[in-house]
């Protein structure tokens, strides 16, 4: 009996040899797949245990991992949650989720091979692996005035400094507090996200950099003004019509100044008189002389059609491509198909203050290692020369005319100079206007550049939503930089 | 012709016992490891729990010294490295669900664990020769087939996890299917060895077979329809399975006939196969089995897919012991022990348990080749084989090589039914060794005699 025995220990072996090579084909062949997979709550509970970066605000963490007890190790914690909720983001059982804390999840949890030589060194020592640090360019305070002057209404707030492109506030309204969506009990969070998914007023949404774009109505009109002064045959002094209304090819419907009144008695206005009262008769009819090509090379020159991250992808904004001449008159006061996020008039605003260079808007500073090495630090870098000095000095000079004497005093500040644009925009028959204003101060020496909407805040066919409510927000944000 | 010598074999004795050191030191420094990884200190009784153990190996050591010298020495080491890795797995188990010492299910594992080393030295000491037990074919057999069974049985009968494989009588509940496992070796050995003769007689020669005769096949259908029953109405896959394959196995051995496991296979085959298109429960486990993954797997039971996931996260190096989350698998101390030792001790852990795994059953069919009567032969090649098996069909069911079934793992697994009969298991298996490496008495005495008298005759 012994030969069978025999044969049966090599069916043994046979079947051992399969054990081993399943067992090989799963913790080693398949094993990355099998941790790679979406319900794989070891994978979960892993990326939970790393301890992840913190996002400082100055010095200030606004996003922090605090150990805890329970299972996951580490709770994300967001002080001062809704103020930069949109900036932040949030970590939760959905993953990094918005703003930072997804643009620079790979930084901030600690896989990105740029920190591979310090995930090595971790191994060795046996330290526990961390992520880094980042620091952003905002400035608390400006920040805080955003936020506060929009309040309960909806709306967005973009601060730059003109200088450098470093984005100094970022807020949307209405904004959400993420330590409700960072929890660790799993059907909480997910009410919690669910309740803000469902929300009409979608507060999910970073408003400032993305989402719907908004019509940017009488702001894009410094635009026009860039394009016409840098054609060379318009200068601030040029005389254009200035009536209540302009009358437009192709059509029976009229251009209409926004009170239906002229510009001015004489029915004809200079353009720094008509950027000053906001006309919109002789900014239609400055759009149809330039022309659809040089009223979009001159958005393009501002940034328009970009999407730059920064690191969060922004919205291009744009201009539409075929344009006949009363789309032309349209569009060059803001109307008809024009579409921009807030961050890219802040741009606009900023590039005219920094002598017609625009600088690429960044919100992060520097990324730092654990062990408070730098690992990246931004560089301010140029994005493009929207108009030259003297055309940028011109639209300073109009722009500080419209908060001295036009429709933007409310934004004027005792003992700084400040120029700015009100705008408002409307978006469709029987709703209300968005309120928009763009700015930059001291005049002469631009330390901050805003851009500000407040959605549905102005009543239709007036001048003044823009001047009356955006434009006092904008004017807190350049205090809270200015007297700082 | 046979090969004499004048020097006593050796016992191997001091070998088991250095051996038997190095396990406990092995389970010492896992439990030491344990403590240190969760806790950062050394565990609670340390000494209390170590000298314990070694103090229990060591009275079976010399249990084993006294009543079978000639034991082979690698079994006894083995197993207790085996128990006392399981002992700990259980206990992190126990930790990661954070069950105290006094509720876990390690205490009850190590209770069990010494009334199962108890019983098994008992059998050591009752049983002087294992052909005794020849005596009781018949009784191991009827009583092995009625404990498959019992779980059938109303009232006392279980279902836990879907397969009726328990029975259980106020709070004790006891899986009969591991006790039957070895009287049902003892009945095949001792019925094979009767009827060898008989059923390994020529039948017809069809295809290179040669096809037993049909009133031969009666055992064979007896044993099937047995396994088949205990697939259908237990919804046991892995006893099924283990039954029949023991049974075919030992034919085998018994008859050294070819056909026997063409005949086998062929039934198993269409048995499993006809289970199939029958019954829901089959159809379960065969799509858990083939498509895991899928929403629908998924959705009726994730614990296998969550025991690959557990592998997968252990690697090949494996996190650690009490570094993983054994405790994010279902049955993490039972069923799925194995899962949890690949994701602690990674693929090369795993690899080690299973080498001990082959290396036990080894020693068990090298006993059954030195076992000079052919119910020991076939008793060691049964017990030996359906310890293999066991471990295929548990291990293969978690690793997704066959579809998953109830099974145990032998010594590691928590369940008292499981050590009890394990440990029983390898008393038998000492003791068929001890018979096979004994020198054989007559020719110890006749090489004596012969020594003495012996004169050198040259042939010229």
């Amino acid at each position: 009996m012994n030969a069978p025995v025999r044969r049966l220990s090599l069916l043994v072996g046979f079947l051992f040899a399969a054990l081993l090579v399943s067992t090989t084909l799963i913790q080693y062949v398949f094993a990355a797949d099998l941790n790679a997979r979406p319900d794989n709550r070891r994978t979960l509970l892993a990326t939970y245990a790393r301890e992840r970066g913190d996002i400082l605000v100055g010095q200030t963490p606004v996003a922090t991992s605090v150990p805890t007890q329970d299972e996951f190790k580490f709770l994300r914690t967001y002080e001062k949650g809704p103020l930069y909720s949109h900036v932040t983001g949030f970590y939760s059982f959905y993953g990094a989720v918005g703003g930072l804390e997804q643009a620079e999840d790979a930084l901030l949890s600690g896989a990105s091979d740029k920190l591979f030589y310090r995930r090595v060194s971790d191994l060795f020592t046996g330290r526990r692996a961390q992520g880094a640090t980042i620091e952003t360019t905002l400035d608390a305070a400006v920040q805080k005035a955003a936020s506060d002057g929009l309040g309960d209404r909806r709306g967005a707030a973009v601060a730059i400094d003109p200088r450098t492109g470093a984005i100094l506030a970022m807020v949307s309204h209405p904004d959400f507090d993420p330590n409700r969506l960072a929890g660790h009990d799993l059907a909480t969070v997910d009410k919690n996200y669910q309740a803000l998914t469902k929300d009409p007023s979608r507060p999910l949404v970073n408003r400032a950099i993305g989402g719907d774009l908004y019509p940017p109505g009488s702001v894009f009109k410094v635009v026009t003004a860039a394009a016409a002064l840098s054609d060379g045959s318009y200068t601030p002094d040029s005389e254009l019509p200035g009536g209540a209304q302009l009358d437009l090819p192709l059509t029976d419907t009229p251009l209409p100044n926004h009170d239906n009144q002229p510009c001015s008695p004489s029915g004809t206005v200079t353009l720094k008189q008509a950027l000053v009262v906001s006309c919109n008769p002789a900014f239609g009819e400055l759009g149809m002389k330039l022309g659809a090509d040089a009223l979009r090379e001159q958005a393009a020159k501002f940034g328009f059609g970009d999407s730059p991250s920064i690191p969060m992808r922004v919205t291009p904004s744009s201009v539409p491509a075929e344009l006949n001449a009363p789309q032309l008159a349209q569009s060059a006061i803001g109307q008809y198909d024009v579409r921009v996020t807030p961050i890219q008039m802040a741009m606009v605003a900023a590039g005219i203050a920094n002598q017609g260079v625009v600088m690429s808007p960044y919100l992060v500073q520097s990324v730092i290692g654990s062990d408070l090495s730098v690992i990246e630090a931004t560089q301010p870098a140029q994005l493009s020369e929207a108009v030259t000095p003297e055309v940028a000095a011109q639209l300073t000079d109009m722009m500080v005319a419209v908060v001295e004497n036009g429709t933007g005093r409310q934004a004027r500040i005792d003992g700084v100079q400040v120029a700015g644009k009100t705008g408002t925009a409307e978006h469709g028959s029987g709703t209300k206007a968005h309120a928009w204003f763009i700015s930059f101060a001291p005049a002469k020496d631009p330390k901050i550049a805003v851009a500000v909407i407040v959605e549905d805040a102005a009543a239709a066919g007036s001048e003044t939503g823009g001047g009356a409510v955006a434009a006092p927000i904008a004017r807190s944000m350049m205090q809270a930089r200015l007297t700082r | 012709m046979s090969i004499v010598s004048s020097v006593a074999p050796r016992s191997g004795r001091t070998t088991e016992l250095i051996l038997l050191l190095g396990a406990v030191g092995i389970v010492g420094l896992a439990y030491v490891n344990l403590g240190l990884a969760t806790t950062g200190t050394l565990p609670p009784g340390l000494a209390a729990v170590g000298v314990g153990y070694l103090a229990v190996s060591l009275a079976f050591h010399v249990v084993l010294r006294w009543k079978a010298k000639y034991a082979d020495p690698l079994i006894l080491p083995i197993v207790t490295l085996l128990n006392g890795l399981g002992l700990v797995m259980i206990h992190r188990v126990d930790i990661a669900r954070g069950r105290e010492i006094a509720d876990g299910v390690a205490l009850r594992q190590l209770m069990w664990s010494a009334l199962a080393v108890a019983i098994a030295t008992a059998v050591l000491f009752a049983l002087r020769d294992h052909r005794l037990l020849r005596r009781y074919t018949w009784i191991a057999g009827v009583a092995g087939f009625a404990l498959l069974l019992l779980p059938l049985m109303p009232i006392i009968g279980n279902s836990e996890y879907g397969s009726r494989i328990w029975i259980r009588v106020g709070p004790l509940s006891f899986q009969p299917g591991e006790v039957a496992k070895l009287l049902l070796a003892v009945f095949f050995a001792g019925y094979l060895v009767q009827t060898r003769d008989a059923l390994s007689v020529a039948g017809r020669k069809i295809l290179g077979l040669t096809l037993p005769r049909a009133r031969d096949l009666g055992p064979i259908l007896i044993a099937w329809l047995a396994s088949l029953s205990v697939l259908v109405f237990e919804r046991d896959l892995g006893s099924s399975l283990l039954f029949f394959g023991l049974f075919v196995a030992m034919l085998y051995i018994a008859t050294e006939r070819v056909s026997w496991i063409a005949i086998g296979l062929a039934l198993f085959v269409a048995g499993a196969y006809l289970a199939y298109l029958t019954f829901g429960h089959v159809q379960t486990r065969v799509l858990l089995w083939l498509d895991t993954f899928s929403p629908e797997a998924l959705h009726t039971s994730d614990q296998l897919a969550k025991g690959l996931m557990g592998m997968a996260a252990g690697g090949m190096i494996g996190t650690g012991i009490g570094r993983g989350r054994p405790d994010l698998t279902y049955l993490a101390e039972s069923d799925f022990i194995v899962p949890s030792f690949g994701e602690e001790l990674g693929m090369i852990g795993l690899f080690a348990i299973l080498a001990l795994y082959a290396l036990l059953v080894e020693r068990g069919l090298r006993t059954s080749l030195g076992t000079r009567d052919g119910f020991g032969k076939l008793l060691a090649a049964g017990l030996s084989f359906s310890l293999a098996l066991q471990c295929f069909v548990v291990v293969g069911g978690v690793t997704r090589v066959i579809p998953l079934t109830g099974l145990t793992m032998p010594f590691l697994s928590a369940g008292g039914s499981s050590l009890l009969a394990n440990w029983t298991l390898v008393a038998l298996l000492l003791r068929i060794s001890d018979h096979a490496r004994r020198p054989v008495p007559d020719a110890q005495q006749a090489s004596a005699v012969g020594e003495a008298h012996t004169q050198v005759v040259r042939l010229s």
